[in-house]
């Protein structure tokens, strides 16, 4: 289990206080009337349809919708990968123009660099930034003792279990002090104990960190038990049918999944779904 | 985190067989003697898992000695005649006899500098052309034709033209060599770039890195197993180019060397050539795996 020593620690931590105050400000993400398709005349696509969405700096976002539904398409859009065709992705009010170090993005896996330890991992966004050797290696020690990983620091990815090299790449992520961290299903290919333990650590990262995350999930209760905020995304083409506010208290722990608010919170995201699925379902039957 | 450590890995001792070595009694106060102890028992346990296959390796080379003695020793005749086939002890003697010659180190230095600079040559421009046809559409699609009209066409083909090419035997001897190496270093170095995973590449672009921060940092070291396996191939097939070129002309070179006692009717010295040939070719192939060696840890290193 999770050490609460290590948790407290986090939360005192000189970095994670500076980045506390500074987040009261920093990683406001707006989403102007935003959509976006591949391929063009007969073979085009819309993966997202007009969306226009304002997520508050600090804030925890889940987007929650069935594979396929655009909702990688939009991460990928705020993250600067994917272009939207019409409309604007706007970072604290800067427009997104391609991928930066402002915007962690952590992925489903298999994006550590395998030639690199896991020092080099973290340190790889200071290193490209040019600081200096022991600057990158302080930086590194941080993340590493933030993520309880300090013993594995000369370890290649390949020789952590997949719940420590997702670790390392939210380590690595917030090793360049990002304002907004992107997720891309980050624990879906982890197996279910080691999920929940993930889950709970990213919340005390979170808290302590106070970064807007935006959290991509085809999981009800990992959306629910993380944010603030669940958008529930429909498929084809993609758009946010709901958008549920989360108030449940924090710091949450996993028993808060029994309680009959988060059941009832389920309960609604499960019907917006399902809604979606049959309508899905039906267009496919004629 | 209990539930995340990784599994223990299976040891060698724990592969081993169960043999204690014999210590003297009483050895147990010194941690000297323990290391020891622990190192003979690694050394049993590598034994017990490579003795069987050294000794039947070594049981089928040196059957395959022994007929070849007898086949020379009762002129064997038919089919395969082994009437003018040196006996195995007459080569050794001969090879006693070059190595005491100082022209047999020459012919060896002729050879290793030829394939010095045919194959330092045909790296430099081999990567940098299969770096270049992986990434660049236009240098794919210039360069290709060549290398699929030129690949098929052995070493020996070259030599006459070769011969008329260059302005020396010696730069036609290297340019057969350099191109031998050429087209596996081109073409394991362009499918090693090309293999490069986009989401690495992604993730150094939330990063903060630069182009050439990604090619330095990503797309290289990615490429760099199947660079290694190309210039090792590229190693092989320049000796066996080599080899073609200094038979044919040239009068120095291991190959020459070779073919020069079969025209002088020294037939121990073919032998002898043959079996240096051999060596050389693993050698440098090896010392080709070794300098790769440093920069793939990471792939031996698995959990």
């Amino acid at each position: 289990m999770m050490e609460s020593s290590h948790i407290v620690a986090l939360n005192a931590h000189p970095i994670a206080r500076k980045r506390r105050i500074e987040a009261s400000s920093c990683g406001r993400i707006e989403i102007d009337n935003v959509t976006i398709t591949f391929g063009r005349g007969a073979a085009a696509h819309q993966a997202v349809s007009t969306t226009s969405l304002s997520i508050a700096p600090g804030e925890f976002i889940c987007i929650l919708g069935p594979s396929g539904c655009g909702k990688s398409t939009l991460l990928n859009a705020i993250a600067g990968y994917v272009e939207p065709t019409t409309g604007a992705v706007t970072v604290d009010g800067e427009r997104v123009t391609g991928p930066g170090p402002d915007r962690g993005m952590v992925f489903q896996q298999y994006s550590l660099f395998p030639w690199k330890t896991i020092r080099e991992n973290i340190a790889f966004g200071p290193m490209v930034a040019g600081h200096s050797r022991d600057e990158c290696s302080a930086t590194a020690n941080t993340f590493l003792e933030m993520v309880g990983l300090s013993k594995f620091a000369s370890k290649y990815p390949s020789e952590l279990s997949g719940g420590m090299q997702q670790r390392v790449g939210i380590a690595r992520a917030l090793a360049n002090y990002p304002t907004v961290l992107l997720m891309d299903e980050p624990f879906g290919a982890l197996d279910a104990q080691t999920r929940l333990m993930m889950q709970e650590h990213l919340l005390a990262i979170w808290n302590a960190f106070k970064v807007t995350v935006v959290f991509v999930t085809h999981d009800v209760d990992e959306a629910i038990f993380l944010a603030d905020r669940v958008l529930v995304m429909s498929a084809s083409p993609g758009a946010i049918m709901a958008d549920l506010p989360v108030p449940l208290p924090r710091p949450r722990d996993p028993d808060i999944a029994t309680t009959a608010d988060f059941m009832q919170l389920k309960k609604k995201c499960l019907e917006h779904i399902r809604a979606e699925s049959l309508k899905a379902f039906e267009q496919q039957n004629h | 985190m209990g539930a995340m450590q990784t599994k223990p890995k299976a040891t060698p001792e724990a592969v081993a067989p169960a043999v204690p070595p014999q210590g003297p009694p009483g050895a147990a106060e010194a941690p000297a003697a323990a290391r020891d102890k622990g190192r003979a028992e690694r050394a049993f346990a590598l034994l017990g898992r490579v003795g069987p296959d050294l000794a039947v390796g070594l049981v089928a080379l040196l059957s395959g000695l022994l007929l070849w003695h007898l086949a020379t020793l009762y002129n064997f005749n038919y089919v395969i005649n082994f009437q003018n086939v040196p006996s195995p002890l007459r080569v050794f003697d001969a090879f006693l006899t070059q190595l005491a010659d100082e022209e047999f180190y020459i012919h060896i230095l002729v050879s290793l500098r030829r394939i010095l600079i045919g194959y330092v040559l045909a790296v430099i421009l081999g990567v940098a052309a299969g770096v270049a046809m992986a990434r660049s559409r236009f240098a794919r699609a210039f360069i290709y034709p060549y290398i699929e009209i030129l690949r098929p066409i052995p070493a020996v083909a070259w030599i006459p033209l070769a011969i008329l090419m260059w302005p020396s035997e010696e730069s036609s001897i290297v340019y057969i060599t350099f191109l031998g190496a050429l087209f596996p270093i081109v073409l394991n170095t362009m499918h090693g770039v090309e293999q490069t995973s986009e989401v690495l590449v992604r993730a150094a672009k939330s990063l903060g890195a630069s182009r050439l921060q990604i090619f330095r940092h990503v797309i290289l070291p990615g490429a760099l197993p199947s660079i290694s396996a190309g210039l090792a191939i590229g190693m092989g097939v320049s000796w066996f180019s080599l080899l073609a070129g200094e038979i044919i002309s040239g009068q120095y070179g291991i190959g020459y060397f070779t073919w020069n006692a079969y025209s002088l009717i020294n037939y121990p010295d073919i032998v002898v050539g043959m079996l240096m040939i051999g060596a050389l070719g693993t050698l440098c192939t090896y010392l080709v795996r070794v300098a790769m060696r440093p920069l793939l840890v990471w792939q031996r290193r698995t959990r």
